[in-house]
């Protein structure tokens, strides 16, 4: 019982959501720039543009199919060979950025394709451009489709923070190990935490999910 | 790079080999349980339905790699001696279930409540209604998202590598930091992956497209 | 069969790119860090974050703390005057070696042994600390030395030098690579390991506030410790060697020493004074 006061006292308690903070942050800043990146890329790769959309589309499937472990070495470890050097917290955001703007990419143009066709068809039959139908018609209904599978992906880039602690990222993960590592009877209480502010973190975000949904449908 | 893949060529094969047998096992079993969770969020029974609930909320919600450093580092303090592989194996196995549970109980949500019921009106129980008529319904949709998750799970094991898993990415660290040659080494690592990945989720598209 | 065309093309381009990656990786060398950060008055150090007394992040300001790390602060301001300031980049066993090639830090102070092997790569300056690679089990444990080790178990940091030296004294051991020795440590508690290896100082510091965990044995390698700096940066190098041997020479260093290790069990800080 003593462990658990000890491991719990305020300054361990404040290190732990010092670095859920730096969690929340990274998350936050990566999922804003990566629905961006995200939509423009998967509209790319929908629209079918010769050449540009089958790169595009090789990219994404690249990336989306390594794991993000190695897409947080290249960022840190290879992308100063191109005079590009981040320090950890940029790091973690830009790699972050990217894994997840490829995987928000697919989810995109899977949203667009489950707009029935017919409506583009017209829209543009009534003389509207296709970037006005796209932007007009056919993305604010791909987008309310898309929305439980864009929050479970959020939910998925919060709890992928985590895998930054390799390159020593000051975040959750990466505190509860400075925590634990100060005594050892710290493991399980630590452990506890972290589990429970990833869950509460995580869980309203879904819950929030399902009452937009609801509200939605 | 050529010269560093020959070089290394045993220590990335084995890695390689583990990251494929721990996929595979992680999948196996996460298909048995994930799929026990899912009919049990489905079942008349109340009290089953909420544990099956809390189960999949539990550890959809935790990240992969905080449930593998507890198999590592608090169960063998505490319960029984695991080592790297098994205890990322497991984690593997727990994190992905969640996720299958999920898949499986929208394929059982996708197949028309009607045939539950006239199956039912024919005498056959719960279970039975379950095993024969629904699930091999329910698994013809759920086979392009079981994919993916398939995908998702060797691409998640490379965190056998914070826990001494010999997998892939464990191996790739390794020869990094002996080599000094960080990049290329991980380039190796990435086309690795890519070698299991990529066939399944164009696989999967293909699938995805001939069933739509 | 057209998407393993696609395949190949991908596999090709990635090959491509990274080769030319690495070629335009020349401009660091070009550059002198020296001068660099004399405009700047900051050196950036790589230190460690999870090494007791010698670099470790305190959980109540976040701040590190260690001798490596009052070390660098002296070092800087015996180059740059007093108002210079030291910068402080966390790194791993792992990630060192790489970022200060990349230049994301100007040099490693960071437990970092002087090896012919990663002379090969990059520059060290005169050693700043005399070191020794040892064991820590726990209390009671059969284990009395390094050669007890075949046939078991031994818990490492990746990208330590520990790792490979006790093969070639326990060729037999079984060696299991972890990503820091924060995690080391709490896998040889959990029993993932028979024994922990790493430098003396190291274990020391580990074993302060884990009772029950003891150095075992006298160390079997010297592990003299240098800071990193890049090859070609001979003027950086220089200057570091001049500031760490002003260092040693007005009594800071000794000072640092009896500050850090002064009352250590199992270490005694005697033997690492210096003049």
């Amino acid at each position: 019982m003593q462990n658990w006061i000890d491991a719990y006292s305020w300054i361990n308690i404040r290190f732990l959501l010092q670095g859920l903070w730096i969690t929340i942050l990274i998350s936050v800043i990566s999922v804003i720039l990566s629905f961006i990146i995200g939509s423009v890329l998967g509209i790319i790769r929908y629209a079918k543009i010769p050449y540009l959309s089958r790169i595009v589309g090789f990219i994404i499937d690249v990336i989306r199919n390594l794991p993000l472990l190695l897409i947080i070495f290249f960022v840190y470890f290879g992308l100063p060979a191109f005079g590009f050097k981040p320090d950890t917290i940029p790091a973690a955001i830009l790699a972050m950025t990217v894994f997840e703007s490829m995987m928000i990419a697919e989810i995109i143009r899977s949203g667009i394709l489950a707009v029935d066709p017919g409506q583009m068809e017209a829209s543009r039959a009534m003389g509207m451009k296709m970037s006005q139908a796209m932007w007009h018609i056919v993305l604010p209904q791909a987008y309310k489709k898309m929305i439980p599978a864009l929050v479970s992906q959020f939910i998925s880039l919060i709890k992928d923070t985590s895998l930054a602690t390799i390159i020593v990222v000051p975040e959750l993960m990466q505190h509860g190990q400075v925590v634990y590592g100060q005594d050892p009877n710290y493991i399980i209480p630590v452990f506890v935490a972290m589990a429970v502010m990833y869950f509460v973190v995580c869980y309203a975000l879904s819950l929030l999910s399902k009452f937009i949904d609801r509200r939605m449908a | 790079m050529i010269h560093l893949l020959t070089s290394n060529w045993s220590e990335f094969i084995s890695g390689f080999g583990w990251t494929l047998l721990s996929s595979v096992l992680a999948l196996f079993f996460s298909l048995i349980i994930g799929s026990l969770f899912a009919i049990l969020e489905v079942v008349p029974n109340k009290f089953l339905r909420i544990i099956g609930n809390i189960y999949v909320e539990i550890f959809r919600n935790i990240p992969l790699l905080v449930i593998t450093m507890f198999f590592y580092l608090v169960i063998p303090l505490y319960i029984v001696k695991i080592n790297g592989f098994t205890a990322g194996t497991i984690g593997l196995t727990i994190y992905t279930s969640a996720f299958i549970a999920e898949t499986v109980r929208a394929g059982i949500n996708s197949v028309d409540p009607g045939q539950m019921e006239a199956a039912r009106g024919q005498g056959m129980t719960f279970w039975q209604a379950m095993r024969y008529i629904v699930l091999p319904q329910a698994f013809k949709y759920v086979i392009p998202p079981l994919g993916n998750q398939f995908v998702n799970l060797v691409k998640n094991s490379s965190v056998l590598a914070f826990v001494a898993g010999f997998d892939l990415m464990y191996q790739g660290n390794a020869i990094a930091s002996q080599t000094f040659d960080t990049v290329n080494t991980y380039v190796i690592v990435g086309i690795f992956y890519l070698i299991i990945t990529l066939p399944i989720s164009y696989y999967m598209q293909h699938l995805e497209k001939k069933l739509a | 069969m057209k998407r393993w065309k696609y395949f190949a093309v991908i596999i090709t381009s990635l090959l491509l790119v990274f080769t030319l990656a690495g070629c335009g990786s020349q401009s660091l060398s070009s550059q002198n860090l020296y001068e660099n950060d004399k405009k700047t008055k900051t050196v950036t150090w790589g230190v460690k974050a999870d090494t007791k007394l010698l670099g470790l992040v305190d959980v109540k300001d976040g701040q590190e703390k260690g001798f490596e790390i009052d070390l660098a602060k002296a070092i800087t301001k015996k180059m740059y005057g007093k108002d210079a300031k030291a910068k402080f980049v966390t790194v791993t066993s792992q990630s060192r070696i790489p970022l200060l090639k990349n230049g994301n830090i100007d040099a490693i102070i960071a437990t970092m042994t002087i090896t012919p092997e990663r002379q090969k790569t990059i520059d060290f300056s005169n050693s700043y600390f005399d070191a020794g690679q040892s064991i820590l089990v726990k209390d009671g444990s059969p284990i009395k030395k390094v050669q007890d080790l075949n046939n078991k178990t031994i818990i490492g940091v990746v990208g330590s030098n520990s790792v490979q030296n006790v093969k070639k004294f326990a060729p037999k051991a079984r060696v299991l690579q972890l990503p820091d020795y924060a995690q080391a440590l709490t896998a040889l508690k959990s029993g993932q390991g028979d024994a922990l290896t790493t430098d003396n100082v190291i274990l020391a510091g580990m074993a302060v506030n884990n009772p029950g965990y003891k150095l075992q044995g006298k160390a079997f390698t010297t592990e003299p410790y240098g800071i990193g700096i890049n090859k070609g940066q001979t003027d950086l190098k220089s200057a570091i060697n001049k500031a760490l041997s002003e260092v040693e020479a007005d009594g800071t260093y000794n000072k640092l020493i009896m500050k850090w290790f002064g009352n250590v069990p199992g270490f005694n800080y005697k033997e690492v004074l210096r003049k």
